[in-house]
Parts: structure tokens; C-alpha cells; sequence
């Protein structure tokens, strides 16, 4: 394993995660609710009255979020390799697998770790692991 | 009156969660597919900012969550919705390990694609609304396992 030293952004890294971290915080001690966007956005596949509102708000400031960095400061570059029939492809099994296994990256990577959650820690694992094996399918072995 | 003042507050410090949530990715790299995928490539050169990303989320949570567990209602009087299901099942096995496969194809998980849709980026669209059919042929799918599972039953 060779660390990329030119690309790895550690401060930045830790910083950004410290702010997911305190959104997450908030979200719970304040909303009394999990900042996991499978679950939020899966809620409003299955409305319920006086439901809607605080899903639809939180994923109000994800789309926003750059926007409101834009009036401070350029936005870092976004590199998509993927064409759009793989990326058609990813979309529809990200979301399916995110609600059949009740959580994605911020659902059980974050919150669920944070809660000590068995149940994340195990599903953190799994897609942390089949995430790694994919890379390396496509990159190293296929070369995609 | 009270209960008005408390629904409005809910949403404002929703909007303001998804709002610092969405700082935080971009802050962090996160916003970038190409960062995430770097972190999954442990053969190649290897970026482990993602780590760190989620190593100081954690941090910051575990203070959160602890707090969280002792309490019945939320600082704003709203009821604490935390998970209780501790079993695992194949259900979220699977559910893990496929989507890991759709996270490593391209690099994008659902909190980033929503980040991808203010950048205004049109791979980022087309990621957003094939994840959000996915989740829909999961409506579908639920409800199929359903009706399957109550025509079975005498």
C-alpha cells in the first residue's frame, strides 16, 4: 500500500468530518433524529402526516450546502470518471441497497458507529469491504 | 401556540443540520467522487482522507449519541427517535455489501449526491434520480414481499 501524500488532505479530512460530526449532533440532541439520508429520504417514499417537513428541510441544506460555500469561497473540483450508463447502474443499486439494508454512509458509518450500534458496525464492514474489493475489480483488474 | 414555535424551530435547526452536514463533505473532499474512490483504492495510490472523515465524525458522536441514549425527548421536547433493532439478519448483511458495490462503481453515497445537485453537476443528477428509482423499486419490492407473505398465510 503506497499513501498518496500528494492528494491526502488530512486537516481538511478531520475538519470536515468534525462538521458532519456536529450536524449529526445537532440533528439528534435537538430534532431527536438519526442523520442518515437512506432513511430520511426513504420516509418520504411512505408519507405520513406532519412527517414531511423536517426530511424534506435537512435534505433542503444538502442541496443548498454549496451554494452557501460558493458565497465564500470557490468550490473544489469534482471529478466524475463514471459514464452515465455505469452511473445509471451504481444510482439504482446505491439506492435500492441503502434501504434494503436500512442505512448507508451516514446512517450507519456515522451515526451508527457513534451510537456503538452492533448492527452498523456490521454493515459499515460489509460495505466498507465490498466498496474496497469493487475498486479493486474495476481499476486492477478489469482497468476500467 | 408553543407547539407552532417548536415545529418552526424543528425545521430551521433541520434545514441548518443538512446545511453543516453538507459544508462538512465539501469541506472535507467528500463532494468529489473521485476523492472517495481514491480512499477505496487501496491498490493504487492510496488517499485515506475518507478515514479521518469519518474518524472525526465519530469522534464528535459518540459524545452526542451518549447524551442522546440517557435522554427520553430532544433538547427542543421532541420524542428521541433512536433505533432499537439489534439483530442482524441477512437483510442488513446483504444490504451492506451490495451497496458497497454501488458506492466503489462510482464513488457517490446519498448524502454527496444531494451536494452534487447544488453544484449542479449533470453526472451527479443522473446518479441522484437512478439512486432515488432505486429506492423506489424498494417501495415496490416491500410491498410485493408483503402481499406474497399475506396471501400465504390461512
Amino acid at each position: 500500500m503506497i499513501i498518496d501524500w500528494n492528494n491526502f488532505t488530512p486537516w481538511s479530512a478531520l475538519a470536515g468530518g468534525v462538521l458532519i460530526g456536529i450536524s449529526a449532533s445537532l440533528f439528534i440532541l435537538l430534532n431527536g433524529r438519526i442523520a442518515g439520508i437512506t432513511g430520511i429520504i426513504g420516509g418520504l417514499f411512505r408519507p405520513v402526516a406532519h412527517d414531511a417537513g423536517w426530511r424534506i428541510a435537512f435534505t433542503l441544506g444538502l442541496i443548498v450546502a454549496p451554494l452557501v460555500w460558493l458565497l465564500f469561497s470557490q468550490l473544489p473540483e469534482i471529478t466524475i470518471d463514471a459514464g452515465y450508463e455505469l452511473l445509471v447502474i451504481a444510482g439504482i443499486i446505491v439506492g435500492f441497497s441503502a434501504r434494503y439494508g436500512s442505512g448507508c454512509t451516514s446512517g450507519h458509518g456515522v451515526c451508527g458507529i457513534s451510537r456503538l450500534s452492533p448492527r452498523s458496525i456490521i454493515a459499515t464492514l460489509a460495505f466498507m469491504g465490498t466498496g474496497f474489493l469493487t475498486v479493486y475489480i474495476m481499476r486492477h483488474l478489469l482497468g476500467a | 401556540m408553543k407547539k407552532h414555535i417548536c415545529n418552526a424551530s424543528a425545521l430551521i435547526f433541520a434545514l441548518l443540520s443538512g446545511l453543516i452536514f453538507g459544508l462538512g463533505l465539501i469541506l472535507a473532499g467528500m463532494s468529489n467522487p473521485a476523492k472517495v474512490l481514491a480512499f477505496l483504492d487501496l491498490a493504487g495510490g492510496w488517499d485515506p482522507s475518507l478515514g479521518l472523515v469519518m474518524g472525526g465524525a465519530i469522534a464528535i458522536g459518540l459524545i452526542a449519541f451518549k447524551i442522546a441514549g440517557k435522554r427520553s425527548s430532544s433538547f427542543l421536547g421532541l420524542p428521541m427517535n433512536l433505533p432499537t433493532s439489534r439483530i442482524i439478519d441477512k437483510r442488513l448483511v446483504v444490504g451492506g455489501l451490495v451497496f458497497g458495490i454501488g458506492w466503489g462503481l462510482v464513488g457517490i453515497c446519498p448524502a454527496p449526491a444531494f451536494v452534487l445537485l447544488g453544484t449542479g453537476s449533470v453526472k451527479g443528477i443522473i446518479f441522484l434520480v437512478a439512486m432515488l428509482i432505486g429506492m423506489g423499486l424498494f417501495e415496490l419490492f416491500e410491498s410485493y414481499c408483503k402481499s406474497k407473505l399475506a396471501s400465504k398465510k390461512p
